[in-house]
């Protein structure tokens, strides 16, 4: 026993009732019980406080579904809880399920019994089994635990499975390698000398918990958690588990601590776990560390939130949800495990796994690799094939497994391309951040998506190590060795591809292929509304995406490409095309010239270009230095594509005129669905021409009809500005563009409460993805896009769509960019115009009278201020997306007479 | 209906009763001027004194009148804040007692939306409730408790309800307009701040037809309150732009930061208060406040509850007083 001896001795002290008036607390859920200790000689019994709205309940004479088990960790008590019981009892009381809330104070914690006895791990288990015993508790029981409480609750769920029906978990930890460090602030508290006087002896650890909530407690709620703990005599529990904390292999509490962790492997039931990234204490890895054990959990991470994520997240209302889906579910069997090996899978699905051509062209010398820098270098199928396998074996070999996460911080190359297809082979997901997310949200996407191995060049490996992002790191290039230990690079590819030679002479396979239903891959949407977000995709659905793209664009075995738009480049391969990346600081796609895109489509005589928006405009207006050789390469275009985000039809059009041969497209879609919809710029003239007789006047950017296999819908919106319509195909209606397709994502990373919103039930096995997008479609089928659902706008007399009112306004001669926003309340807010200028202005203003009266009447409907900026904010990544709900933010406090700053 | 109008030889006052009689009620009006409006029986009286001055005081006035609309007020932002109590408190408070003495049915307070403003912005909320307590300036915080008495009054057969129209201006106005315009000529007046508050106005006669539109509602609607405006607010700068356009002359060129406004309106609204009589002092700190925080409000229960939408737009309002100041020349 570590911690009693450092500890003060306790005193016993009974049970109590909470004082009145602490915020948030309902003093009817309050209640005292004596319960007797089992395993112990003599009869010793223990008064517990505990919170329960059983009493409530019965007093709305409603039947609740099933308990729910609160515990606490510490330095808390069962206050933690008061939002769940009070959203409990207010979902009860307007007829949603009942579920009955009891939050315990454990005992030494609380208002409960000051024990005078140290209380270790296994005891507070049968404390807790001794409690429910004694409240008589009957099935359905799901546990709810917090930091120590976690593994508390834990360990009754694992010695009442006959009353356990599910698990809800708040930032906690089950298990403590000896190898890892344990938290920072915990060894601080540890130390000899620290854990009474910080604990016990002054409410340090106390305070210094409460500190961690983001954004900081009011002084109301602060005051609630130390009700319990004011006096030093009164804090020993809040030492004593410190203490219990299982830091060596002896420790007393390491045996059940154990016991706990390996037996909830062994539990079925549905799971919920609610996360707070920012947590000094459990840290993502302890989130994976569960996500091991129970991979059947529901995941959703908070991002900004933390250690006291029940102060800082609607964890009640989150867990409310799942609750009612949980018990709604649990009658649909939740069985889709795939019993069929990958060939007969893969053939149920209809489309080539994404290694096919590399396995059928593995004999072919014709090219399937450009590289243009830092001189043009061509890769065969053959070889590229064999690069593959090397690799793919090299990575089973440091042990690089299915299911494992490898984030890719490669530039577009034949390096990168080897690599993506290695990983995918073997069945590790390939993470693709890219640094258009800016460093912060990079920083964020990688920690976020955990993986377990980075495969980086030299920027992408610095970065991970200036930043700690985690995992295990291998370099695609080389470095000496005080490098490489300084950047804790493990590996380079150079020895992967030995490694995996030797290996696949010795005779080893990989191993088996993965099948559709397998995860692929995390991408990253831009963040330019919130966070950026991780997408995973399946391999099936991948797949799907090439399989779009031959379908839409004819890119097939042949086909000669030019990849200058990430995530279709790196699909040249798994289509059987030869493509080639242009030469370009992929960081910066403003980089790419003409001259690049004609030397690219030169070296593969390419038919296909792919260009994002961004590097299109350098494309352009670098269009004098072509050659005459160059124009005669680019003649032999047939098809170029800028994909990303929306493109004017005058940027287009210029563009098309560089590849007079070519058909432009511009696909529209977005990280969560590649692809959904496609117009060529006849298309886009010809929708233009069409707009004055539309019956829609929302107007909008026409994105065309939906792609062959795509079906778009539209959720009409109601006077709030909610979609909650039926999906339908009628037109003119604007609503939520709503989408299904077999290339749509899979699910988005670690964000259940996302994934449940974006997911839209139309028919029973179809998959519907909310877009976010609004839009309508017309008569002819063509889509219309009027901006995102949250920068819709609901005055008194209506809803109102960003899009339309911007085109009309940046047909004035004086605008060069403009957003619309709106202000104030929702349903009675004002329409804003924000807008740049030709020439641009060097501050921000109130337009003059002449623009103002202008725009007004460009808009046609009430604006009640034009306000003109230098710049408006946009996303990192396109260079293209408003921030309008920022801006709407900015104008409502320089429109109340605040600060004139820059948005 | 016979409807009593006190206060109507104001600019807000008389519109009404013009509004209310060419609707074809029977109009009465009672204030201590003549209401210059023909065709309309005019009591000379003030709402301070004795109620039953026979011919001659308000209970002759409002004897055999259905319904009430009380405009009479001290409206001025400095002055005694005795004659503030006793014309906006007191007054209502006799007015009332008359109105239910003689058998009135239907009673329209016409209030302020500064009885429920503590000073900071208003961006799209509805009528809160009239605060004494927090209401700055002697006006507001009487026309609140004022409010306050008229609503306590409202009963069964007695229905009471408090409109509260939001800067009025139009052709004509003496208060708020020929002010902004003398100012502006003179070169006396600033923008505060950056002119950008989001600020709504009422045009006159959007005024008078939400008044008009208040009494026939009043059976349905009575105990409520509702802020009335154009539901057009504009940042404050195009607002005197508009004005100052109208009349023909300079819109202001010259700023003051708005906080340095705040104080001088207090330090000068002090010294006015001890050199009593004359003017109104150039700068409040009510009207700093006024004038560089947004004021605009949420309209959608006024307009469904009073069936009743604004006739006159914000840029039509200019023309109109445009065409009113070129007459005028």
């Amino acid at each position: 026993m570590v911690g009693p001896r450092r500890l003060p001795v306790a005193t016993s002290v009974p049970a109590a009732l909470p004082p009145t008036g602490l915020s948030g607390l309902d003093a009817g859920w309050s209640r005292l019980i004596d319960v007797e200790e089992n395993g112990t000689a003599g009869g010793v019994t223990h008064g517990w406080h505990l919170l329960d709205n059983g009493p409530q309940l019965d007093a709305l004479g409603v039947i609740p579904v099933g308990t729910i088990l609160c515990v606490h960790g510490n330095p808390t008590w069962s206050y933690l809880w008061r939002r769940l019981l009070s959203e409990a009892r207010d979902a009860a009381q307007s007829g949603a399920p009942a579920w009955r809330v009891i939050a315990v104070d454990q005992l030494d914690m609380g208002f409960s019994a000051r024990t005078g006895v140290f209380r270790p791990l296994a005891r507070r288990v049968q404390d807790l089994g001794d409690l429910t015993d004694a409240l008589e508790l009957a099935g359905p029981v799901i546990t709810f635990g917090h930091d120590w409480g976690g593994v508390v609750s834990l360990g009754w769920a694992v010695d009442h499975p006959e009353l356990l029906t599910g698990i809800m978990l708040l930032n906690t930890a089950v298990h403590q390698s000896v190898s890892d460090k344990i938290p920072g602030p915990l060894r601080l508290a540890l130390g000899r000398g620290i854990l009474g006087p910080a604990t016990v002896a002054t409410p340090a650890f106390l305070a210094t918990t409460l500190a961690l909530a983001h954004p900081p407690l009011s002084t109301e709620v602060k005051r609630g958690y130390h009700a319990p703990y004011l006096t030093s005599d009164r804090r020993g529990g809040i030492g004593g588990f410190v203490a219990d904390i299982p830091v060596a292999l002896t420790h007393e509490s390491r045996p059940e601590l154990d016991r706990i962790a390996e037996t909830v492997r062994s539990l079925a039931v549905p799971t919920l776990l609610l996360w707070g990234p920012r947590d000094p204490i459990f840290s993502d890895r302890y989130l994976d560390d569960l996500v091991e054990r129970m991979p059947h959990a529901h995941v959703h991470r908070f991002e900004g939130a933390g250690h006291l994520i029940a102060e800082d997240a609607d964890y009640a209302a989150t867990a409310l949800l799942w609750l009612g889906d949980a018990v709604a579910d649990s009658e649909s069997a939740a069985s889709e495990t795939a019993t069929e090996g990958p060939t007969a899978a893969w053939q149920a699905v209809g489309t080539h796994p994404l290694w096919h051509y590399l396995d059928t062209l593995k004999d072919s010398d014709e090219t399937a690799l450009v590289d243009m820098q830092p001189a043009p270098r061509t890769v065969s199928w053959r070889l590229l094939s064999r690069r593959v396998r090397q690799i793919a074996a090299g990575l089973v070999h440091i042990g690089v497994g299915p299911g494992d996460r490898v984030s890719l911080l490669v530039p577009p190359s034949a390096d990168l391309t080897a690599v993506l297809y290695a990983c995918v082979r073997i069945g590790a997901i390939v993470v693709v951040a890219d640094a258009g997310l800016g460093l912060a949200g990079l920083t964020r996407a990688v920690r976020g998506a955990r993986p377990d191995f980075v495969i980086g060049a030299a920027p992408g490996l610095m970065a991970a190590r200036a930043l700690g992002w985690p995992g295990r790191k291998i370099s695609v290039a080389r470095f000496p060795a005080p490098m490489a230990r300084l950047l804790g690079i493990e590996h380079t590819l150079a020895e992967l591809i030995d490694l995996g030679q030797a290996r696949l002479a010795a005779g080893d396979e990989l191993p088996v292929e993965p099948v559709p239903a397998d995860p692929a891959a995390v991408l990253f949407t831009s963040g330019s509304t919130g966070p950026a977000k991780g997408v995973v995709y399946t391999h099936g659905q991948l797949s799907a995406v090439s399989r779009a793209l031959f379908l839409q664009y004819g890119v097939g075995v042949g086909t000669g490409l030019v990849a200058g738009f990430a995530p279709f480049a790196l699909l040249g391969p798994a289509l059987g095309a030869r493509s080639v990346t242009p030469d370009m600081d992929v960081t910066a796609p403003k980089t790419l010239t003409a001259t690049a895109v004609a030397a690219a489509v030169a070296a593969i005589d390419a038919t296909v270009v792919f260009l994002s928006p961004a590097a299109l405009v350098n494309v352009v207006a670098t269009a004098d230095a072509l050659t005459p050789a160059d124009h005669a390469a680019l003649a032999g275009v047939q098809r170029f594509l800028s994909a990303g985000a929306p493109i004017s039809e005058s940027l287009l059009a210029e563009a098309a005129h560089l590849m007079p041969g070519a058909t432009a497209h511009t696909p529209y879609g977005m990280t969560e669905g590649l692809l959904m919809a496609d117009i060529t710029l006849g298309g886009i003239r010809a929708a233009a021409e069409s707009l004055s007789d539309t019956a829609n006047p929302a107007g909008g950017v026409c994105v065309g009809g939906s792609t062959a296999t795509t079906r778009i819908r539209i959720s009409a919106l109601d006077a709030s500005g909610a979609s909650v319509g039926d999906l339908s195909e009628e037109p003119d209606v604007t609503g939520e563009i709503v989408v299904s397709a077999p290339h749509v994502k899979d699910h988005y990373d670690r964000l259940w409460l996302t994934e449940r919103a974006s997911r839209r039930s139309a028919v029973a096995g179809e998959r519907w993805h909310r877009t976010g997008d609004v839009g309508h479609l017309d008569s002819a089928g063509r889509l219309w896009v009027e901006g995102r659902m949250p920068h819709i706008i609901v005055t008194a007399a209506g809803v109102t769509t960003p899009v339309g009112p911007e085109q009309r306004i940046e047909n004035l001669p004086d605008v060069f960019r403009a957003a619309f926003v709106g202000v104030g309340p929702l349903g009675t807010q004002q329409q804003v115009a924000v807008i740049e200028t030709v020439p641009p202005a060097r501050r921000v203003h109130r337009a003059a009278e002449p623009l103002a009266a202008a725009v007004r009447a460009a808009v046609g409907s009430p604006v009640a201020a034009v306000l003109v900026v230098s710049g408006l904010p946009t996303d990192i990544r396109h260079n293209s997306k408003i921030d309008r709900s920022r801006l709407s933010r900015w104008a409502t406090g320089i429109l109340a007479g605040g600060r004139w700053t820059k948005p | 209906m016979r409807v009593l109008v006190t206060g109507a030889s104001g600019f807000l006052g008389r519109a009404v009763a013009d509004r209310i009689s060419s609707a074809g009620h029977e109009v009465r009006t009672f204030q201590r001027r003549s209401s210059g409006l023909p065709g309309i029986e005019d009591v000379h009286g003030s709402i301070t004194t004795a109620a039953d001055i026979p011919y001659a005081g308000l209970a002759y006035a409002v004897s055999g009148m259905d319904a009430v609309v009380h405009l009479a007020a001290k409206v001025s932002l400095t002055g005694d804040p005795a004659e503030f109590e006793a014309v906006n408190v007191g007054g209502t408070r006799t007015v009332l007692q008359a109105s239910q003495d003689a058998g009135v049915s239907r009673f329209v307070y016409v209030s302020s939306p500064s009885v429920a403003h503590a000073g900071s912005s208003i961006a799209g909320s509805d009528a809160l409730p009239a605060s004494p307590e927090h209401a700055r300036g002697d006006y507001a915080r009487t026309k609140a408790r004022a409010e306050l008495l008229a609503l306590a009054a409202d009963a069964s057969g007695f229905s009471v309800v408090a409109v509260r129209p939001h800067l009025v201006w139009g052709p004509g106005d003496t208060q708020l307009i020929d002010r902004i315009v003398d100012r502006a000529r003179r070169g006396r007046l600033p923008l505060l701040g950056h002119g950008a508050a989001l600020i709504d106005t009422t045009y006159i006669d959007n005024a008078a037809s939400a008044i008009h539109a208040a009494l026939d509602a009043a059976v349905s609607v009575h105990g409520q309150s509702y802020v009335i405006t154009n539901g057009e607010p504009r940042p404050v700068a195009e607002l005197l732009a508009g004005i100052c356009g109208a009349a023909g002359v300079a819109a202001p060129g010259w700023r003051v930061p708005a906080s340095a406004a705040r104080v001088a309106g207090s330090v000068i609204e002090t010294i006015w208060r001890r050199r009593p009589g004359g003017d109104q002092p150039p700068m409040t700190r009510f009207l700093a406040e006024q004038l560089s925080t947004a004021h605009w409000f949420d309209q959608r229960r006024t307009r469904a509850d009073l069936n009743w939408t604004p006739a006159v737009s914000l840029d039509e309002g200019f023309e109109r007083l445009a065409a009113h100041y070129r007459s005028a020349r």
